[in-house]
Protein backbone atom coordinates (compact mmCIF):
# COMPACT_ATOMS: atom_id res chain seq x y z
CA UNK A 1 0.00 0.00 0.00
CA UNK A 2 1.12 3.41 -1.12
CA UNK A 3 0.08 6.71 -0.44
CA UNK A 4 -0.08 9.65 -2.54
CA UNK A 5 -0.01 13.29 -2.92
CA UNK A 6 -3.85 13.57 -2.92
CA UNK A 7 -4.01 11.91 0.05
CA UNK A 8 -1.33 13.43 1.90
CA UNK A 9 -3.42 16.96 1.33
CA UNK A 10 -6.86 15.22 1.71
CA UNK A 11 -5.24 14.20 5.43
CA UNK A 12 -3.25 17.81 5.98
CA UNK A 13 -6.79 19.42 4.92
CA UNK A 14 -9.01 16.89 7.74
CA UNK A 15 -6.03 18.24 10.35
CA UNK A 16 -6.66 21.76 9.67
CA UNK A 17 -2.68 21.55 8.60
CA UNK A 18 -1.27 23.53 5.63
CA UNK A 19 1.48 21.94 4.13
CA UNK A 20 4.90 23.29 1.81
CA UNK A 21 5.52 21.06 -1.47
CA UNK A 22 8.44 20.36 0.71
CA UNK A 23 6.72 18.86 3.45
CA UNK A 24 3.97 16.60 1.67
CA UNK A 25 7.39 15.42 0.23
CA UNK A 26 8.40 14.57 3.58
CA UNK A 27 5.46 13.12 5.47
CA UNK A 28 4.39 11.70 2.45
CA UNK A 29 7.39 9.52 2.79
CA UNK A 30 7.50 9.17 6.64
CA UNK A 31 4.11 7.82 6.44
CA UNK A 32 4.62 5.42 3.86
CA UNK A 33 7.36 3.81 5.84
CA UNK A 34 4.71 3.70 8.46
CA UNK A 35 2.54 2.10 6.38
CA UNK A 36 5.38 -0.13 4.54
CA UNK A 37 6.17 -1.21 8.74
CA UNK A 38 1.95 -2.27 8.81
CA UNK A 39 2.07 -4.00 6.23
CA UNK A 40 4.70 -6.31 7.37
CA UNK A 41 2.84 -6.75 10.70
CA UNK A 42 -0.26 -8.05 8.64
CA UNK A 43 2.27 -11.07 8.31
CA UNK A 44 1.63 -12.28 11.66
CA UNK A 45 -0.99 -14.82 11.69
CA UNK A 46 -3.70 -13.18 14.36
CA UNK A 47 -6.57 -15.53 13.12
CA UNK A 48 -6.80 -16.77 17.05
CA UNK A 49 -6.45 -13.61 18.47
CA UNK A 50 -8.75 -10.94 20.17
CA UNK A 51 -8.88 -7.41 18.05
CA UNK A 52 -7.14 -5.08 21.07
CA UNK A 53 -9.18 -2.33 21.93
CA UNK A 54 -7.09 -1.20 24.87
CA UNK A 55 -4.02 -1.73 26.12
CA UNK A 56 -5.43 -1.85 29.88
CA UNK A 57 -7.03 -4.87 30.93
CA UNK A 58 -9.47 -2.94 32.85
CA UNK A 59 -13.49 -3.26 32.33
CA UNK A 60 -16.33 -1.21 33.59
CA UNK A 61 -14.48 2.06 35.18
CA UNK A 62 -17.61 4.42 35.76
CA UNK A 63 -18.67 7.57 38.07
CA UNK A 64 -22.00 7.95 39.77
CA UNK A 65 -24.10 10.75 38.81
CA UNK A 66 -22.94 12.99 41.65
CA UNK A 67 -22.12 16.52 40.74
CA UNK A 68 -18.71 17.72 40.89
CA UNK A 69 -17.65 20.98 40.73
CA UNK A 70 -17.37 23.45 37.43
CA UNK A 71 -14.79 25.89 36.64
CA UNK A 72 -15.13 29.43 37.02
CA UNK A 73 -16.50 30.92 33.64
CA UNK A 74 -13.42 33.53 33.50
CA UNK A 75 -10.87 30.72 33.70
CA UNK A 76 -12.65 28.30 31.09
CA UNK A 77 -12.66 31.64 28.71
CA UNK A 78 -9.14 32.61 30.08
CA UNK A 79 -7.41 30.02 27.08
CA UNK A 80 -9.63 30.93 24.45
CA UNK A 81 -7.50 33.22 21.75
CA UNK A 82 -11.29 35.09 21.18
CA UNK A 83 -13.85 35.81 23.85
CA UNK A 84 -16.31 38.38 25.41
CA UNK A 85 -17.10 38.34 28.98
CA UNK A 86 -19.28 35.41 28.58
CA UNK A 87 -18.76 33.42 25.20
CA UNK A 88 -15.68 32.14 23.10
CA UNK A 89 -15.40 34.16 20.25
CA UNK A 90 -15.06 32.30 16.80
CA UNK A 91 -15.17 33.51 13.05
CA UNK A 92 -18.64 33.59 11.75
CA UNK A 93 -20.21 30.18 11.06
CA UNK A 94 -22.23 30.02 7.76
CA UNK A 95 -24.94 27.68 8.65
CA UNK B 1 -46.43 6.71 -11.98
CA UNK B 2 -46.59 5.44 -8.31
CA UNK B 3 -43.99 5.70 -5.80
CA UNK B 4 -42.87 4.58 -2.07
CA UNK B 5 -41.39 6.89 0.14
CA UNK B 6 -38.54 4.59 2.24
CA UNK B 7 -37.53 6.64 5.84
CA UNK B 8 -35.16 6.39 8.66
CA UNK B 9 -34.87 8.14 11.57
CA UNK B 10 -31.85 9.14 13.77
CA UNK B 11 -33.22 10.43 16.84
CA UNK B 12 -31.40 11.97 19.56
CA UNK B 13 -32.79 11.86 23.17
CA UNK B 14 -31.20 13.76 25.37
CA UNK B 15 -31.06 11.58 29.33
CA UNK B 16 -32.32 12.86 32.39
CA UNK B 17 -29.01 12.70 34.32
CA UNK B 18 -28.26 15.67 36.84
CA UNK B 19 -24.08 15.47 35.42
CA UNK B 20 -23.04 15.48 32.11
CA UNK B 21 -21.59 12.00 30.57
CA UNK B 22 -17.67 11.89 31.20
CA UNK B 23 -17.67 14.81 34.04
CA UNK B 24 -19.46 15.76 37.15
CA UNK B 25 -20.90 19.28 35.32
CA UNK B 26 -24.27 19.72 35.51
CA UNK B 27 -26.60 19.57 32.91
CA UNK B 28 -29.65 22.08 33.71
CA UNK B 29 -30.92 23.82 31.41
CA UNK B 30 -31.14 27.23 30.45
CA UNK B 31 -27.76 28.62 32.58
CA UNK B 32 -25.62 31.40 32.09
CA UNK B 33 -22.98 30.65 28.94
CA UNK B 34 -20.14 28.73 30.05
CA UNK B 35 -20.73 28.36 33.57
CA UNK B 36 -21.23 24.22 33.43
CA UNK B 37 -17.71 23.35 32.44
CA UNK B 38 -14.47 21.93 33.41
CA UNK B 39 -11.29 20.87 31.82
CA UNK B 40 -12.46 17.58 31.07
CA UNK B 41 -15.75 19.28 29.08
CA UNK B 42 -13.97 22.17 27.27
CA UNK B 43 -10.90 19.75 26.13
CA UNK B 44 -8.13 19.92 28.16
CA UNK B 45 -5.27 18.47 27.51
CA UNK B 46 -4.26 15.51 30.05
CA UNK B 47 -7.60 15.26 31.24
CA UNK B 48 -9.46 11.56 31.31
CA UNK B 49 -12.72 11.43 30.75
CA UNK B 50 -15.01 8.70 33.28
CA UNK B 51 -18.50 7.16 32.56
CA UNK B 52 -21.07 8.49 34.22
CA UNK B 53 -23.04 4.81 35.35
CA UNK B 54 -26.39 6.28 35.11
CA UNK B 55 -25.89 6.92 31.62
CA UNK B 56 -25.21 3.11 30.93
CA UNK B 57 -28.07 2.39 32.65
CA UNK B 58 -30.48 4.81 31.10
CA UNK B 59 -29.29 3.56 27.39
CA UNK B 60 -29.56 -0.34 28.48
CA UNK B 61 -33.21 0.41 29.82
CA UNK B 62 -34.03 1.78 26.96
CA UNK B 63 -32.25 -1.01 24.63
CA UNK B 64 -34.27 -3.55 26.41
CA UNK B 65 -37.40 -1.25 26.45
CA UNK B 66 -37.21 -1.34 22.29
CA UNK B 67 -36.73 -4.92 22.43
CA UNK B 68 -32.73 -4.73 21.73
CA UNK B 69 -29.85 -7.44 22.23
CA UNK B 70 -27.45 -6.09 24.44
CA UNK B 71 -23.90 -7.02 23.55
CA UNK B 72 -22.14 -8.61 26.41
CA UNK B 73 -19.09 -5.98 25.62
CA UNK B 74 -19.27 -2.12 23.89
CA UNK B 75 -16.83 0.31 23.70
CA UNK B 76 -16.32 3.90 22.62
CA UNK B 77 -15.43 5.29 19.67
CA UNK B 78 -13.57 8.80 18.53
CA UNK B 79 -15.51 10.95 15.53
CA UNK B 80 -12.92 13.10 14.43
CA UNK B 81 -13.88 16.46 12.83
CA UNK B 82 -13.01 19.93 13.81
CA UNK B 83 -16.72 22.38 14.58
CA UNK B 84 -16.55 25.65 16.90
CA UNK B 85 -18.98 23.94 19.52
CA UNK B 86 -16.92 20.63 19.58
CA UNK B 87 -14.38 21.68 21.75
CA UNK B 88 -12.02 18.35 21.48
CA UNK B 89 -11.57 18.36 17.98
CA UNK B 90 -13.69 15.17 18.38
CA UNK B 91 -16.75 13.68 19.84
CA UNK B 92 -16.97 10.57 22.14
CA UNK B 93 -19.10 8.05 20.19
CA UNK B 94 -19.51 4.60 19.56
CA UNK B 95 -19.18 3.00 16.49
CA UNK B 96 -18.67 -0.48 15.93
CA UNK B 97 -19.85 -2.11 19.34
CA UNK B 98 -23.02 0.23 20.42
CA UNK B 99 -24.69 -0.80 23.78
CA UNK B 100 -27.61 -1.94 22.11
CA UNK B 101 -28.74 -3.90 18.65
CA UNK B 102 -31.48 -4.90 16.49
CA UNK B 103 -34.42 -3.73 17.92
CA UNK B 104 -38.18 -2.60 16.97
CA UNK B 105 -40.86 -0.63 18.49
CA UNK B 106 -44.51 -1.08 17.58
CA UNK B 107 -46.80 1.71 15.74
CA UNK B 108 -50.18 1.49 15.41
CA UNK B 109 -50.32 0.93 11.28
CA UNK B 110 -51.70 4.20 9.26
CA UNK B 111 -52.89 6.71 11.63
CA UNK B 112 -55.00 8.01 9.17
CA UNK B 113 -57.59 5.22 9.20
CA UNK B 114 -59.45 4.64 12.28
CA UNK B 115 -61.07 1.13 11.39
CA UNK B 116 -57.16 -0.12 10.95
CA UNK B 117 -56.65 1.57 14.80
CA UNK B 118 -59.91 -0.50 16.13
CA UNK B 119 -58.43 -3.84 15.10
CA UNK B 120 -55.17 -2.84 16.66
CA UNK B 121 -53.22 -3.57 14.02
CA UNK B 122 -49.42 -2.80 14.53
CA UNK B 123 -46.25 -2.48 12.45
CA UNK B 124 -42.79 -3.06 13.71
CA UNK B 125 -40.25 -0.16 12.89
CA UNK B 126 -36.81 -2.09 13.53
CA UNK B 127 -34.41 -0.27 15.48
CA UNK B 128 -30.96 -0.60 14.04
CA UNK B 129 -28.79 0.37 17.08
CA UNK B 130 -28.87 2.51 20.26
CA UNK B 131 -25.69 4.31 21.10
CA UNK B 132 -24.30 6.74 24.11
CA UNK B 133 -22.23 9.55 22.42
CA UNK B 134 -21.60 13.50 23.72
CA UNK B 135 -23.76 16.67 22.78
CA UNK B 136 -22.11 18.96 21.03
CA UNK B 137 -21.77 22.79 22.62
CA UNK B 138 -24.46 25.94 20.98
CA UNK B 139 -23.55 28.21 18.62
CA UNK B 140 -25.09 31.50 18.29
CA UNK B 141 -24.73 33.61 15.22
CA UNK B 142 -24.33 37.71 15.58
CA UNK B 143 -27.75 38.07 14.69
CA UNK B 144 -29.03 36.61 17.63
CA UNK B 145 -27.85 39.70 19.58
CA UNK B 146 -29.82 39.60 22.65
CA UNK B 147 -27.67 36.75 23.66
CA UNK B 148 -24.30 37.55 23.41
CA UNK B 149 -22.24 39.12 26.04
CA UNK B 150 -20.37 41.87 25.78
CA UNK B 151 -18.00 43.52 22.11
CA UNK B 152 -19.94 43.74 19.40
CA UNK B 153 -18.59 41.94 16.14
CA UNK B 154 -20.10 43.75 13.35
CA UNK B 155 -21.17 40.49 12.37
CA UNK B 156 -18.13 38.83 12.05
CA UNK B 157 -18.28 36.12 14.41
CA UNK B 158 -19.88 33.74 16.07
CA UNK B 159 -20.34 32.86 19.82
CA UNK B 160 -19.84 29.41 21.27
CA UNK B 161 -21.93 28.52 24.48
CA UNK B 162 -20.33 24.66 26.06
CA UNK B 163 -22.74 24.27 28.34
CA UNK B 164 -24.52 21.89 26.61
CA UNK B 165 -20.69 20.18 25.11
CA UNK B 166 -20.87 16.63 27.21
CA UNK B 167 -24.60 16.46 27.88
CA UNK B 168 -25.42 12.64 27.53
CA UNK B 169 -27.07 11.38 24.43
CA UNK B 170 -28.64 8.62 23.08
CA UNK B 171 -29.10 7.86 19.28
CA UNK B 172 -31.76 5.73 18.26
CA UNK B 173 -31.14 4.78 14.21
CA UNK B 174 -33.94 2.70 12.61
CA UNK B 175 -34.08 0.53 9.85
CA UNK B 176 -35.58 2.24 6.83
CA UNK B 177 -39.02 0.56 7.34
CA UNK B 178 -41.05 3.70 7.71
CA UNK B 179 -42.94 4.11 4.57
CA UNK B 180 -45.38 7.55 5.10
CA UNK B 181 -44.67 10.78 7.27
CA UNK B 182 -47.29 10.03 9.34
CA UNK B 183 -45.55 6.75 9.70
CA UNK B 184 -42.60 8.76 11.07
CA UNK B 185 -44.27 10.77 13.27
CA UNK B 186 -46.48 7.55 15.39
CA UNK B 187 -42.46 6.20 15.29
CA UNK B 188 -41.54 9.33 16.70
CA UNK B 189 -44.46 9.54 19.49
CA UNK B 190 -43.70 6.00 20.31
CA UNK B 191 -40.15 6.74 20.97
CA UNK B 192 -41.11 9.84 23.14
CA UNK B 193 -43.91 7.44 25.03
CA UNK B 194 -41.10 5.09 25.59
CA UNK B 195 -38.52 7.53 26.62
CA UNK B 196 -40.88 8.82 29.20
CA UNK B 197 -42.33 5.86 30.75
CA UNK B 198 -38.52 4.94 31.15
CA UNK B 199 -37.79 8.41 32.87
CA UNK B 200 -34.20 8.86 30.68
CA UNK B 201 -35.51 11.75 28.69
CA UNK B 202 -38.02 14.55 29.34
CA UNK B 203 -39.01 14.23 25.43
CA UNK B 204 -39.42 17.76 24.95
CA UNK B 205 -38.84 18.86 21.14
CA UNK B 206 -38.67 22.46 21.30
CA UNK B 207 -36.09 22.63 24.07
CA UNK B 208 -33.93 20.03 22.02
CA UNK B 209 -34.24 17.29 24.50
CA UNK B 210 -35.48 15.13 22.04
CA UNK B 211 -33.95 15.67 18.07
CA UNK B 212 -34.54 14.24 15.15
CA UNK B 213 -32.72 13.54 11.59
CA UNK B 214 -34.39 11.75 8.65
CA UNK B 215 -32.96 9.75 5.60
CA UNK B 216 -35.38 9.94 2.96
CA UNK B 217 -35.59 8.40 -0.36
CA UNK B 218 -38.42 7.55 -3.03
CA UNK B 219 -38.47 4.39 -5.68
CA UNK B 220 -41.11 3.08 -8.36
CA UNK B 221 -43.76 1.27 -6.27
CA UNK B 222 -42.94 -2.09 -6.13
CA UNK B 223 -39.51 -1.80 -6.69
CA UNK B 224 -36.99 -3.32 -4.14
CA UNK B 225 -33.72 -1.28 -4.54
CA UNK B 226 -33.99 2.18 -2.85
CA UNK B 227 -33.31 5.37 -4.65
CA UNK B 228 -30.91 8.01 -3.88
CA UNK B 229 -31.41 9.38 -0.35
CA UNK B 230 -30.97 12.74 1.24
CA UNK B 231 -30.97 13.62 5.37
CA UNK B 232 -33.32 16.19 6.33
CA UNK B 233 -32.31 18.05 9.37
CA UNK B 234 -33.70 20.61 11.97
CA UNK B 235 -36.98 18.39 12.33
CA UNK B 236 -37.95 20.00 16.05
CA UNK B 237 -41.48 19.11 16.49
CA UNK B 238 -44.03 16.12 15.33
CA UNK B 239 -46.00 18.40 13.43
CA UNK B 240 -42.39 19.64 11.25
CA UNK B 241 -41.68 15.55 10.72
CA UNK B 242 -44.16 15.06 9.30
CA UNK B 243 -44.34 18.25 6.98
CA UNK B 244 -40.86 18.55 6.30
CA UNK B 245 -41.01 14.64 4.86
CA UNK B 246 -44.02 15.17 2.88
CA UNK B 247 -42.45 18.01 1.44
CA UNK B 248 -39.28 16.46 0.80
CA UNK B 249 -40.90 13.26 -1.24
CA UNK B 250 -43.17 15.15 -2.88
CA UNK B 251 -39.39 17.41 -4.53
CA UNK B 252 -37.70 13.75 -4.49
CA UNK B 253 -40.98 12.38 -7.21
CA UNK B 254 -40.49 15.99 -9.03
CA UNK B 255 -37.02 15.39 -9.95
CA UNK B 256 -37.46 12.14 -11.09
CA UNK B 257 -41.03 13.09 -12.98
CA UNK B 258 -38.95 15.94 -14.55
CA UNK B 259 -36.26 13.39 -15.85
CA UNK B 260 -33.51 14.42 -13.20
CA UNK B 261 -32.12 12.60 -10.48
CA UNK B 262 -32.37 12.82 -6.62
CA UNK B 263 -29.01 14.19 -5.54
CA UNK B 264 -27.29 12.52 -1.91
CA UNK B 265 -27.20 15.21 0.02
CA UNK B 266 -28.18 17.05 3.33
CA UNK B 267 -30.98 18.83 3.52
CA UNK B 268 -32.16 21.64 6.18
CA UNK B 269 -36.12 22.41 7.06
CA UNK B 270 -37.27 25.57 6.69
CA UNK B 271 -40.33 25.64 8.76
CA UNK B 272 -41.15 29.69 7.83
CA UNK B 273 -40.91 28.60 4.37
CA UNK B 274 -42.45 25.16 4.67
CA UNK B 275 -39.14 24.08 2.37
CA UNK B 276 -36.07 21.44 2.97
CA UNK B 277 -33.20 23.10 1.22
CA UNK B 278 -29.78 21.76 0.28
CA UNK B 279 -27.08 22.62 3.09
CA UNK B 280 -24.12 23.64 1.20
CA UNK B 281 -21.12 22.41 3.49
CA UNK B 282 -18.18 23.46 1.28
CA UNK B 283 -15.68 21.92 3.72
CA UNK B 284 -14.06 18.04 3.17
CA UNK B 285 -16.83 15.43 2.91
CA UNK B 286 -17.37 13.36 5.77
CA UNK B 287 -14.75 11.84 6.78
CA UNK B 288 -14.78 10.91 10.59
CA UNK B 289 -11.72 8.89 11.34
CA UNK B 290 -13.65 6.98 13.85
CA UNK B 291 -11.23 4.60 15.89
CA UNK B 292 -11.62 2.87 19.30
CA UNK B 293 -11.35 5.72 22.28
CA UNK B 294 -8.01 5.15 24.72
CA UNK B 295 -9.09 7.52 27.23
CA UNK B 296 -12.11 4.88 27.98
CA UNK B 297 -12.11 1.32 28.82
CA UNK B 298 -14.50 -1.17 27.25
CA UNK B 299 -17.55 -2.11 29.14
CA UNK B 300 -18.98 -5.49 29.86
CA UNK B 301 -22.87 -6.19 30.71
CA UNK B 302 -23.06 -9.56 32.70
CA UNK B 303 -26.44 -11.14 32.74
CA UNK B 304 -26.84 -10.17 36.78
CA UNK B 305 -26.60 -6.39 35.95
CA UNK B 306 -29.03 -7.17 32.46
CA UNK B 307 -31.56 -9.08 34.80
CA UNK B 308 -31.38 -6.43 37.24
CA UNK B 309 -32.05 -3.54 35.02
CA UNK B 310 -34.97 -5.92 33.21
CA UNK B 311 -36.58 -6.12 36.67
CA UNK B 312 -36.51 -2.30 37.29
CA UNK B 313 -38.34 -1.60 33.60
CA UNK B 314 -42.23 -0.46 34.52
CA UNK B 315 -44.93 -1.32 32.53
CA UNK B 316 -44.64 -0.45 28.92
CA UNK B 317 -47.30 1.56 26.97
CA UNK B 318 -47.54 -1.64 24.52
CA UNK B 319 -48.38 -3.81 27.50
CA UNK B 320 -50.50 -1.74 29.40
CA UNK B 321 -52.16 -0.62 26.36
CA UNK B 322 -53.22 -4.11 25.40
CA UNK B 323 -53.94 -4.86 29.19
CA UNK B 324 -56.03 -1.76 29.41
CA UNK B 325 -58.06 -3.80 26.53
CA UNK B 326 -58.22 -6.65 28.23
CA UNK B 327 -58.98 -5.80 31.76
CA UNK B 328 -60.93 -2.78 31.11
CA UNK B 329 -62.31 -3.37 27.94
CA UNK B 330 -61.78 -0.30 26.61
CA UNK B 331 -61.62 0.08 22.77
CA UNK B 332 -58.41 0.35 21.34
CA UNK B 333 -58.70 3.80 20.56
CA UNK B 334 -58.90 5.13 24.05
CA UNK B 335 -56.36 2.30 25.86
CA UNK B 336 -54.19 4.07 22.84
CA UNK B 337 -54.52 7.65 24.11
CA UNK B 338 -54.78 6.79 28.01
CA UNK B 339 -51.63 4.93 27.50
CA UNK B 340 -49.36 7.71 26.26
CA UNK B 341 -48.21 9.41 28.90
CA UNK B 342 -47.66 7.15 32.29
CA UNK B 343 -49.04 9.52 34.58
CA UNK B 344 -52.55 9.79 32.17
CA UNK B 345 -52.78 6.21 32.68
CA UNK B 346 -52.03 6.00 36.25
CA UNK B 347 -54.61 8.52 36.80
CA UNK B 348 -57.17 6.80 34.79
CA UNK B 349 -56.19 3.33 36.84
CA UNK B 350 -56.39 5.01 39.74
CA UNK B 351 -59.60 6.51 39.27
CA UNK B 352 -60.82 2.76 38.05
CA UNK B 353 -59.66 1.16 41.59
CA UNK B 354 -61.59 3.32 43.33
CA UNK B 355 -64.72 2.12 41.43
CA UNK B 356 -65.34 4.43 38.44
CA UNK B 357 -66.81 3.42 35.83
CA UNK B 358 -64.03 2.46 32.79
CA UNK B 359 -65.68 3.50 29.47
CA UNK B 360 -67.23 7.09 31.60
CA UNK B 361 -63.36 7.80 33.02
CA UNK B 362 -61.85 7.27 29.75
CA UNK B 363 -64.70 9.70 27.88
CA UNK B 364 -63.77 12.21 30.32
CA UNK B 365 -59.94 11.97 30.01
CA UNK B 366 -59.73 11.69 26.66
CA UNK B 367 -62.19 14.80 25.77
CA UNK B 368 -62.87 17.10 28.96
CA UNK B 369 -59.52 16.76 30.39
CA UNK B 370 -57.55 16.81 27.18
CA UNK B 371 -59.41 19.77 26.42
CA UNK B 372 -58.92 21.83 29.49
CA UNK B 373 -55.27 20.68 29.09
CA UNK B 374 -54.91 21.90 25.67
CA UNK B 375 -57.11 25.19 26.68
CA UNK B 376 -55.01 25.97 29.66
CA UNK B 377 -51.24 25.05 28.23
CA UNK B 378 -50.95 22.81 30.62
CA UNK B 379 -49.20 19.16 30.20
CA UNK B 380 -50.15 16.77 32.79
CA UNK B 381 -53.14 16.02 34.65
CA UNK B 382 -51.34 16.83 38.03
CA UNK B 383 -51.16 20.61 37.34
CA UNK B 384 -54.71 20.72 37.77
CA UNK B 385 -57.17 20.34 40.74
CA UNK B 386 -58.49 17.37 39.24
CA UNK B 387 -57.84 13.84 41.43
CA UNK B 388 -59.00 10.28 40.55
CA UNK B 389 -61.45 10.33 43.67
CA UNK B 390 -63.73 13.27 41.65
CA UNK B 391 -63.93 10.85 38.43
CA UNK B 392 -65.05 8.45 41.47
CA UNK B 393 -67.85 10.26 42.71
CA UNK B 394 -68.78 11.73 39.49
CA UNK B 395 -69.08 8.01 38.23
CA UNK B 396 -70.92 7.18 40.71
CA UNK B 397 -73.81 10.61 40.35
CA UNK B 398 -73.90 8.93 36.51
CA UNK B 399 -74.43 5.49 37.36
CA UNK B 400 -76.84 6.17 39.69
CA UNK B 401 -78.63 8.81 37.37
CA UNK B 402 -78.36 11.77 39.92
CA UNK B 403 -76.62 13.80 36.80
CA UNK B 404 -77.08 13.35 33.06
CA UNK B 405 -73.79 12.15 31.49
CA UNK B 406 -73.76 15.53 29.06
CA UNK B 407 -73.95 17.01 32.82
CA UNK B 408 -70.96 15.55 34.41
CA UNK B 409 -68.60 15.79 31.10
CA UNK B 410 -69.43 20.09 30.72
CA UNK B 411 -70.92 22.15 33.69
CA UNK B 412 -69.60 19.68 36.36
CA UNK B 413 -66.07 18.57 35.12
CA UNK B 414 -65.26 21.94 34.26
CA UNK B 415 -66.18 23.42 37.95
CA UNK B 416 -64.21 20.88 38.89
CA UNK B 417 -61.31 22.00 37.37
CA UNK B 418 -62.06 25.84 38.37
CA UNK B 419 -62.37 24.94 42.01
CA UNK B 420 -61.26 21.82 43.26
CA UNK B 421 -64.44 20.87 45.37
CA UNK B 422 -66.08 17.60 44.84
CA UNK B 423 -68.56 16.98 42.13
CA UNK B 424 -71.65 15.86 44.58
CA UNK B 425 -70.93 19.49 46.66
CA UNK B 426 -71.01 21.34 42.84
CA UNK B 427 -74.57 18.90 42.32
CA UNK B 428 -76.10 20.54 45.26
CA UNK B 429 -74.36 23.98 45.08
CA UNK B 430 -75.62 24.67 41.44
CA UNK B 431 -78.90 22.59 41.87
CA UNK B 432 -78.08 20.42 39.26
CA UNK B 433 -79.98 17.32 40.08
CA UNK B 434 -81.11 15.37 37.05
CA UNK B 435 -84.98 15.91 36.78
CA UNK B 436 -86.30 12.15 36.46
CA UNK B 437 -89.84 12.98 37.19
CA UNK B 438 -91.88 11.57 35.50
CA UNK B 439 -94.58 14.61 35.46
CA UNK B 440 -92.12 16.91 35.50
CA UNK B 441 -90.34 16.31 32.64
CA UNK B 442 -94.13 15.49 30.69
CA UNK B 443 -94.61 19.31 31.37
CA UNK B 444 -91.66 20.26 29.91
CA UNK B 445 -92.22 18.11 26.91
CA UNK B 446 -95.72 19.47 26.57
CA UNK B 447 -94.31 23.10 26.83
CA UNK B 448 -91.98 22.59 23.91
CA UNK B 449 -94.74 21.40 21.95
CA UNK B 450 -96.82 23.92 22.36
CA UNK B 451 -94.18 26.59 21.51
CA UNK B 452 -93.33 25.05 18.19
CA UNK B 453 -96.28 23.41 16.28
CA UNK B 454 -94.42 23.76 13.14
CA UNK B 455 -91.66 21.71 13.78
CA UNK B 456 -93.98 19.16 15.99
CA UNK B 457 -96.42 19.17 12.24
CA UNK B 458 -93.26 18.48 10.10
CA UNK B 459 -92.13 15.91 12.36
CA UNK B 460 -95.79 14.04 12.45
CA UNK B 461 -95.40 14.41 8.64
CA UNK B 462 -92.44 11.98 9.04
CA UNK B 463 -89.01 14.14 9.33
CA UNK B 464 -87.63 11.79 11.89
CA UNK B 465 -84.75 13.74 12.71
CA UNK B 466 -86.60 16.52 13.87
CA UNK B 467 -86.66 14.93 17.57
CA UNK B 468 -83.28 15.78 18.29
CA UNK B 469 -84.63 19.44 18.10
CA UNK B 470 -87.20 18.40 20.12
CA UNK B 471 -84.61 17.39 22.76
CA UNK B 472 -82.50 19.91 22.69
CA UNK B 473 -85.37 22.07 23.49
CA UNK B 474 -86.49 20.09 26.41
CA UNK B 475 -82.78 20.08 28.24
CA UNK B 476 -82.72 24.01 26.98
CA UNK B 477 -85.39 24.81 29.19
CA UNK B 478 -84.69 22.18 32.05
CA UNK B 479 -81.15 23.72 31.88
CA UNK B 480 -79.76 20.32 31.23
CA UNK B 481 -81.30 18.70 33.90
CA UNK B 482 -83.46 16.89 32.31
CA UNK B 483 -82.84 12.83 32.21
CA UNK B 484 -82.41 12.68 28.39
CA UNK B 485 -83.10 8.99 28.13
CA UNK B 486 -86.68 9.77 29.70
CA UNK B 487 -87.15 12.62 27.25
CA UNK B 488 -86.34 10.80 24.60
CA UNK B 489 -89.35 8.14 25.16
CA UNK B 490 -91.84 10.66 26.46
CA UNK B 491 -91.17 12.56 23.08
CA UNK B 492 -91.75 9.41 21.02
CA UNK B 493 -94.65 8.38 23.26
CA UNK B 494 -96.26 12.57 22.30
CA UNK B 495 -95.37 13.27 18.76
CA UNK B 496 -96.04 9.43 17.55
Amino acid sequence: MKIFRDEIEHIALLARLSLSVEEKELFGSQLNSILEYMEKLKELDTKDIEPTSHVLSLLNVMRDDVPGYSIPREDALMNAPDSTDKFYRVPKIIE
Amino acid sequence: MKYEAVIGLEVHAQMLTDTKIFCGCSTKFGSEPNTQTCPVCIGMPGVLPVLNKKTLEFTIKTGLAMNCNIPSYSRFARKNYFYPDLPKGYQISQYELPICEYGYVEIVKDVDTIYVLNDGETKKIGITRIHMEEDAGKNIHESASSARGGGSGGGNYSFVDLNRAGVPLMEIVSEPDIRSPDEAVEYMKKLRTILRYLGVCDGNMEQGSLRCDANVSVKPAGQKEFGVKTEVKNLNSFKFVGKALDYEIRRQIKVLEDGGKVVQETRLWDSERGITESMRIKEEAHDYRYFPEPDLVPIVVDQRWLDEIRASLPELPDIKRKRFVSEYGLPEHDADLLTSEKSTAEFFEEAVKQGAHPKNTSNWIMTGVFNYLKEHDKKEISETLLKPIHLVNLSKLVETAEVSGTMAKTTILYEIFDTGKMPEEIVKEKGLVQISDTGEIEKAVDDVIAKHPKEFERFRAGEEKLIGFFVGQVMKMTRGKANPQMVNELLKKKLS
